[in-house]
């Protein structure tokens, strides 16, 4: 493939006048800053993928099965989720209940109060809670497609409602929403530089920090690009392998 | 709890916040239909570099998609907007004429745009690629020229394909907009963020951007709705 080779040649030159030809002094400065940034990153975004999933199966399982009100509640809050912004989320509950929990001498007393006082709970709850609605969708979708037969052959064996749950609900709809869950993950990663807006000092709160210091407008944007390209990079690979390993759920 | 608002914020004239929050939600809306546009237009060129494009074109598409999909919206705004205006400046300065400002609306409806024409790219060359060869094939028989063909039967044909894809899109463009007010767009979000500081009334005001931002979304699902119905008259229906 000749057109590889030259768009690779071409590749090569471009990285080697970006290396040689911008200024990258400042970069041994701020690396323990980056890395610091980037573990505030991917410490988000697993805490929050956690706790966004563990509360997704909930809001899938009750929209397919459960009573009408807990029905209604957990699609009016997937609806409310998905329909706006995550910025708009984010700052409505960082400056919104940030303000309120101020108001309350109790809270402010409480052994709670150093961790609200600081930004990351917010971002964090933000997250988990854009997760699990948007997973949430995915999940209704997953245990609604559970083919009918196998939970009545559960039921038929005498498994108890838990026990067919456990058994044979969740593993099968877990499968079914393996694949798309790889995308929503890819978008989680995605989504938490917004918490740099609410002064988290994640990767982007440092890379901004590092224009502002610096002034220069390029070098520490190509930076930032290049390591979450690689982190998409590597997160897709894994999923992907992870994948393989399941046996598919179709 | 709710006799705690002060309802009047919201009024529509001077004291209250309610015409600048209006004012802000059109805004939104404008740049998220104009990034949409551009995106469906940047779509059609990627999705047609991607199929029918020679390999270095297809290598470019595919790098862009790539670059796109990889790098969270707000760094890649961030990029688009600073390389956007300092290429526009270099480029008046080259011809001679004086840097200009590009006006927030056009470097705003540019941004989304670039980022909507990379996951457009990949929703218009699946359903592109949905459309039976044989009816493609069979235009070119008849002698029509590839745009004839693309104008009379591929996209007629694909569309029904794209719509949900470009149904999904449209919801994240009106979400992205939000984005723009780290950049310091004034659309609805930063309308909102600079009136809920000045009255300290924060659940009020996100609460209210957040029913018009949530307004748009049903309406638009609606009227996506109606389209898709539309579009697959006499398709069999969908799996």
């Amino acid at each position: 493939m000749p057109h590889r080779l030259a768009l690779a040649a071409l590749a090569l030159a471009a990285l080697a006048a970006i290396l040689t030809q911008m200024d990258w002094t400042w970069l041994p400065a701020y690396l323990p800053k980056i890395g610091h940034g980037l573990l505030v990153t991917l410490t988000l975004l697993g805490s929050s993928i956690a706790a966004g999933l563990a509360l997704a199966l909930p809001l899938g399982a009750v929209q397919v099965a459960g009573p009408a009100p807990l029905r209604w509640l957990a699609a009016g809050f997937c609806t409310v989720i998905r329909g706006t912004p995550l910025l708009l989320q984010l700052w409505l509950i960082y400056y919104g209940l940030g303000a309120l929990f101020a108001q309350f001498p109790e809270i402010r007393g409480s052994w709670l109060w150093p961790y609200l006082r600081q930004a990351w709970p917010y971002g964090f709850l933000t997250l988990a809670l854009s997760f699990a609605a948007y997973e949430g969708e995915v999940m209704r979708g997953a245990f609604a497609g559970v083919p009918r037969g196998e939970l009545e052959a559960a039921r038929a064996f005498g498994m108890s409602p838990p026990k067919v749950f456990r058994r044979v609900w969740l593993p099968r709809a877990m499968h079914r929403a393996l694949p798309t869950l790889a995308g929503e993950i890819i978008l989680q990663l995605k989504a938490t530089p917004l918490v740099a807006t609410i002064t988290v000092t994640d990767l982007y709160a440092v890379i901004t920090r590092v224009r502002q210091d610096t002034y220069l407008t390029y070098e520490p944007l190509l930076l930032l690009i290049a390591i979450y390209l690689c982190l998409s990079g590597t997160l897709t690979l894994l999923l992907r392998w992870m994948e393989g390993r399941v046996p598919s759920g179709r | 709890m709710f006799d705690a608002f002060d309802f009047s914020l919201l009024a529509l004239t001077s004291p209250g916040w309610g015409g600048a929050l209006l004012a802000g939600f059109l805004r939104s809306v404008e740049l998220a239909a104009g990034g949409y546009l551009l995106g469906i237009v940047i779509g059609l060129l990627g999705a047609t570099a991607k199929l029918y494009g020679g390999r270095v074109l297809r290598d470019i598409a595919e790098l862009y998609t790539l670059l796109i999909r990889a790098v969270p919206e707000l760094v890649l705004m961030l990029l688009f907007y600073y390389v956007g205006t300092d290429l526009l400046n270099k480029l008046m300065a080259t011809l001679g004429r004086e840097g200009i400002d590009i006006d927030g609306l056009s470097a705003g409806i540019l941004v989304i745009g670039l980022v909507q024409g990379g996951y457009a790219t990949e929703v218009i060359r699946g359903a592109i690629r949905a459309v039976p060869p044989g009816q493609i094939e069979a235009a070119q028989a008849f002698g029509m020229s590839p745009l004839k063909v693309l104008r009379r039967v591929t996209l007629p044909a694909m569309t029904p394909h794209a719509l949900p894809g470009m149904a999904n899109l449209w919801m994240i463009a009106t979400k992205d907009t939000a984005l723009l007010a780290v950049i310091g767009f004034s659309e609805l979000t930063l309308v909102t963020k600079q009136a809920a500081a000045a009255t300290r009334e924060y659940f009020l005001f996100f609460a209210a951007a957040g029913l018009l931002y949530l307004a748009l979304t049903l309406i638009s699902n609606l009227g996506l709705r109606w389209l898709e119905r539309r579009a697959r008259r006499g398709l069999p229906a969908a799996a």
